[in-house]
Parts: structure tokens; C-alpha cells; sequence
């Protein structure tokens, strides 16, 4: 029996998340390895129009659950339909991207599905015809390799830590039918609130610009913040700067905050605590900016300027709106 | 209200690592064992609504020995009893097999809230809170940021990517707390001293009537293979004694030609 893969590809507001496209590439890896088949699975009301988007990442179907009651996330109505998929596809492993939604559902679902389930996963790799995760546990101090066990197994794929790969297929369309009794949602979702302006997420964001402590106050997270927009990025915050009342909670990054894994982060004024190292230190490249030269953070920077942060981050920003013609 | 809190003993976050001989676990000799921290909200919120409610707050947790302290410390903020379970066959549990404990556990009585941290620092993992709410198949509602209970019914607010999520949902529920429900309070001198008169009941694997091989090492799905020190990420290029501009100008160089990222 081939070990087939099953990725659950998220959506809201009629956007396929990008996490999910990066799970789906490296669903397709694994896949590959497996000498197995990759399914896609859209859930939603009206999602069928978004399975062309998918089609550059390497499924070899799209399996389709459309239903009224599926419109907005739902913990209750989609397990019913991920476990549904993973049951009738026979597959071997689903996953999900470590998202907001990627790990409530993942959760409910590997209950019912009695799976195992690795969360927030960095690697995969097969070996011999079985697949092993890797994932950072003890804030960032360790990192466990793990077997999953029996058929079938979960596991969700940490945001920007997988590479988009392209794979173009023309994947097939499936309809998943579907009995969902309205009764049997009880928890229900009935608003969302954004927060603030339109923003990139600090959680999805390829390039995160992070201030801590040092900023001494809300007026200065202009500087950190103009830096960001200038890079295309997202501002984060650390905990310190949190707590102090300077950025809202949702800017906060590390163990309590965010775990990011951008392209590059960038540290302005923070120290490298433990529990903010939880929260970055997969990022690809990091930098440092921190007029202590001992500075914990400089050990984990790729690249660092010791100096007044005030000093130098106007600098960088004009520096980097020069190299991008802005 | 009858309000039941799941919690978990954890290393301190600060805790230096390090791996046993067996290379899957960490040493625990010297490591300083707390409540884990999103577990705190969750309790801190249950203490609050039958302090405005009315009812009783039971504490559980899956553990050895050493986690009755954790029992200890729940109930020295205010929680009236701890369940504590404890077996030779739950050593070794993963998500799956605590949660299967913790359900057995929690279906012998009908708790109106079921509170959880959103997850346990160490694994990090999330799963337990909406596993257990699946398996006793009630609705639940995870990394919640503020919490009101009136009349049966429950409205949460959900951290999601760059917005918050409302929810409703019908009593008996599941919620697992994130930082911002709440500011846990310290356990009072007082606190500890009649935590200390607080029943901690034990109960095994029998009591619960649960099958050995489901639970444990032996029920075990997910496995840990191996531990390691994270790779070391190199000695990293640190600008010093430069003019400021010249530092910015040099460090886009380096992110755009070596780094490649910009
Ligand atoms: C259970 C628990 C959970 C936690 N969760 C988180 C979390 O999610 N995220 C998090 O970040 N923290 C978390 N913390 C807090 C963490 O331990 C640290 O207290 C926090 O990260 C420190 O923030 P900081 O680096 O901004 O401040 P500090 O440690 O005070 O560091 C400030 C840094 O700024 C530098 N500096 C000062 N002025 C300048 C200047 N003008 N130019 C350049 N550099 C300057 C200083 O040299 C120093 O290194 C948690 C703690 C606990 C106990």
C-alpha cells in the first residue's frame, strides 16, 4: 500500500493561506519520497475556484468540501471533514500548516481520528520508506526527532519553514460529500475582529523587524516600524515592550507571543532572553542590533551591529529604501 | 459552576538543557519543575468565575510523584481539591495517551468548563485541550484571550493571525487560555497553608478502567527518537566601531550579496 499524503490547505476570505502552499510543496517532497500520491483538501462555502491556485505545487488531486456551515472556521464542522478525507482517502499522513486554524483542527481531528500528531514541525525527511519530523522543543533548546507511529498520522509544518517549491501538476477535482448536521456544530464562530490597520502578520511574514525594551516608549516603535515598511516586512515586539504597554500583544513574538520563522529577523534593542529565542530562533537570518556588545542575542545573529540602536536604524532605513529605488 | 483545570509540570523556562545518556530525554536532577505558565491563566480564570459564580474549581494533572507539588500549587491559589493521576503505565504518554487519561477522568463527573493552557512549555505541542474536548465530545475553544460565562453559555475571543475570532458555544465546553485572559495571582502564605488541609485524590489506571496498552509508552504515537542540542548556528559577523552610516550601508551589502535575502 502506498503511503499516501494529505495536505489540508487553508483559506479565509477567499485566500489560500501561503503556508499552505509551502506545506503542499513539501507534502509533494514527501510524497515523492514515498512513491505515494499528494491530495489537497479545500474546505470552505465557495473554495472550488481556488484549487487552480494549487495546481503549481504538486497535488495529484484536489479533494473539494463545500457547505454553507463550512464559511468560516469551525473546530467542530471541520474535523468532521479533515477525519472524513483522511478516512476515505485511506491516507497515511495529513498536514496542516502550524497556523491559528492548522492546530486547533489538527488536534480535534487526530482525537478523533486516535492519530498521532507532531505540531509545529521544522524538517521532514523519509528514510526507508518512513517519514520523521524534526521539532523544537524546551524553548528552541532542543529538537526531537519523531516517528509517528501507526496510520494514520498528523503532523503540522511551522509556517515559512518549508520552502515553496514549484511542481505544476493538473490535479484532478473531487467532491467530498458531505452529512453535516447543523446540530452537531455547537461552538460557532460569529465575528472576527481584525486588529488595526490592514498589517502583515507578524507570524507570516517573510521579512520581521522586532523592538524590545530599548524603545522606552510607543512614540519609538516608528522607528522600527518604518524600517519594517521600508523592507516589505512585519514589526514585532519583545515581551518587555509588550507588558510595557508600547505595541499590543498581537505584535509579541516568543514563547507566550508569536513563533516566527521569516526569511530575516531583525532584533532592535533586545537582549535574547530564552523565552524570545523560543519565538525566532529557526529564522533564517537573523540580525542583531544592541549597543552591548555581550549581548546574548549576538550569539544566535548571523550578522550584528553593536551600537545605538537611535543611531542607526534611520540609517538603515535610508539605506534600504536607497537600494530599492523607494 | 463546576469548573475543572488541567495542569502540568514543567521545566522552568530558563532551565539549562541537558540530554541523558539515552539521548530522548533530559536530565531532571537540578532542573526547577513549575506550572506550566499558560496553565496559570487557565487557572487564574477558573478561581474568577466561582469567585463571581459560585461552585468548585478541581484541579487535575497526569504525573509522577513530583507533580503533586504542581496540585499543591493550584490548589494554594485557591482551587478546592486535586485529582492527581498517577500510575507506572502513564509514564511515557503522549498527547494522545494523556488526553485518553485525563477524559477517562474528567467523564466521572459533568464539569460545566474543562480549562487548559493552550499549551504545555517543553513540548509545545497544543493538543491536549481540544483532544480532551473531542474525546468527551463537547465543544471547545483554544488560545483564548478573554472569557465570559453567563447563563450556560460561554463567548470567547481567539487569537487567530492578525485579527481575534469570536466564538460562542453552549455549556458543558473546553477552553484553553493564552496570555492576555488574565493576570494570575500568587499564591497567598494563607493560600498555601490551607492548600496544604486541600485533598489530592489518587487515582490509577484501574480506577479509570483504561486499557494498559492504550496508554503510556505502550500507547504511544508519537516517539521521540532523539534529543539533540540544536546545530550551532556559527560565529555570526558583528559591526563594531563603525560610524553608524557606514554600519547600515555595510550590513545591507552583507544581507543583500551574502545573505542573499534582500
Ligand atoms: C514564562 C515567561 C514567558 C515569556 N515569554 C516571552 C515572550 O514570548 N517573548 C519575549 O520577548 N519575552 C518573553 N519573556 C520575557 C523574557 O524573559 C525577557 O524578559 C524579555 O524577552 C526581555 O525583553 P527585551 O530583550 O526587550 O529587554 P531587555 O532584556 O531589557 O533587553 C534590552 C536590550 O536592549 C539593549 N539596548 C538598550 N538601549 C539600547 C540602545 N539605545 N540601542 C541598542 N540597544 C539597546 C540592551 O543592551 C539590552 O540587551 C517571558 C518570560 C517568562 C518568565
Amino acid at each position: 500500500m502506498p503511503k499516501d499524503v494529505l495536505v489540508f490547505v487553508e483559506s479565509r476570505a477567499g485566500q489560500v493561506k501561503r503556508p499552505s502552499l509551502q506545506a503542499l510543496s513539501e507534502g509533494r517532497r514527501v510524497a515523492d519520497a514515498l512513491g505515494a500520491k499528494l491530495r489537497a483538501l479545500l474546505i470552505g462555502s465557495q473554495v472550488e475556484a481556488l484549487a487552480s491556485e494549487l495546481a503549481a505545487h504538486g497535488p495529484d488531486s484536489v479533494l473539494i468540501a463545500e457547505h454553507p456551515l463550512l464559511a468560516h472556521y469551525q473546530a467542530e464542522a471541520f474535523t468532521a471533514v479533515l477525519a472524513e478525507a483522511v478516512r476515505t482517502t485511506a491516507s497515511e499522513y495529513a498536514f496542516l500548516s502550524a497556523t491559528a486554524m492548522g492546530r486547533d483542527l489538527a488536534a480535534r481531528a487526530a482525537a478523533r481520528l486516535e492519530a498521532g500528531l507532531a505540531s509545529d514541525c521544522t524538517h521532514a525527511e523519509v528514510t526507508a520508506g518512513e517519514l520523521r519530523v524534526k521539532r523544537p522543543v524546551y524553548s528552541g533548546k532542543a529538537v526531537a526527532t519523531v516517528r509517528l507511529a501507526g496510520s494514520p498520522s498528523l503532523a503540522t509544518l511551522r509556517p515559512n519553514a518549508f520552502p515553496l517549491a514549484a511542481a505544476p501538476r493538473t490535479p484532478s477535482i473531487e467532491k467530498l460529500s458531505l452529512d453535516l448536521p447543523e446540530s452537531r456544530i455547537r461552538a460557532r464562530t460569529t465575528g472576527i475582529k481584525a486588529s488595526e490597520a490592514a498589517e502583515i502578520d507578524v507570524a507570516e511574514a517573510a521579512i520581521v523587524v522586532s523592538g524590545g525594551r530599548a524603545m522606552k516608549g510607543p512614540e519609538n516603535f516608528a522607528l522600527i516600524r518604518s524600517l519594517a515598511e521600508a523592507l516589505g516586512g512585519a514589526m514585532g515586539a519583545s515581551r518587555a515592550a509588550v507588558d510595557a504597554g508600547w505595541v499590543g500583544h498581537q505584535y509579541q513574538v516568543g514563547q507566550t507571543g508569536k513563533v516566527v520563522s521569516p526569511m530575516l529577523y531583525i532584533a532592535c534593542g533586545i537582549s535574547g532572553a530564552i523565552q524570545h529565542l523560543a519565538g525566532m530562533s529557526t529564522s533564517k537570518v537573523i540580525v542583531a542590533i544592541n549597543k552591548d556588545a555581550e549581548a546574548p542575542i549576538f550569539k544566535l545573529a548571523d550578522y550584528g551591529i553593536v551600537g545605538d540602536l537611535y543611531e542607526i536604524l534611520p540609517k538603515l532605513t535610508e539605506e534600504v529604501r536607497r537600494m530599492k529605488g523607494q | 459552576m463546576k469548573i475543572a483545570v488541567c495542569v502540568k509540570q514543567v521545566p522552568d523556562t530558563e532551565t539549562k538543557i541537558r540530554i541523558r545518556a539515552d539521548g530522548r530525554s533530559i536530565e531532571e536532577a537540578g532542573v526547577n519543575f513549575v506550572v506550566s505558565p499558560y496553565d496559570e491563566y487557565a487557572v487564574e480564570e477558573a478561581l474568577r468565575l466561582k469567585e463571581k459564580q459560585g461552585g468548585e474549581v478541581v484541579a487535575f494533572t497526569v504525573g509522577d510523584e513530583r507533580a503533586a507539588t504542581a496540585l499543591r500549587t493550584v490548589l494554594a491559589m485557591g482551587a478546592d481539591r486535586g485529582v492527581h493521576l498517577k500510575d507506572p503505565a502513564f509514564e511515557g504518554s503522549d498527547a494522545l495517551g494523556i488526553s485518553r487519561i485525563l477524559a477517562a477522568a474528567l467523564k466521572k463527573t459533568s464539569f460545566d468548563l474543562i480549562l487548559f493552557g493552550k499549551q504545555a512549555v517543553g513540548t509545545d505541542q497544543g493538543q491536549v485541550g481540544p483532544r480532551v474536548a473531542e474525546l468527551l465530545d463537547l465543544p471547545h475553544v483554544s488560545v483564548v484571550v478573554s472569557l465570559a460565562v453567563e447563563a450556560g453559555r460561554l463567548t470567547a475571543e481567539r487569537e487567530i493571525e492578525g485579527a481575534l475570532e469570536i466564538v460562542e458555544s453552549p455549556l458543558p465546553a473546553v477552553i484553553t487560555a493564552q496570555k492576555g485572559l488574565n493576570e494570575p495571582r500568587y499564591a497567598s502564605l494563607k493560600g498555601i497553608l490551607a492548600a496544604k488541609k486541600k485533598e489530592i485524590l489518587t487515582v490509577t489506571l484501574a480506577d479509570l478502567g483504561l486499557e494498559a496498552s492504550s496508554v503510556g509508552a505502550a500507547g504511544a504515537r508519537e516517539i521521540w527518537e532523539k534529543l539533540e542540542v540544536p546545530p550551532s548556528r556559527g560565529a555570526g559577523k558583528i559591526l563594531k566601531d563603525m560610524e553608524p552610516a557606514a554600519a547600515a550601508r555595510e550590513l545591507v551589502r552583507l544581507l543583500r550579496e551574502e545573505a542573499k535575502v534582500l
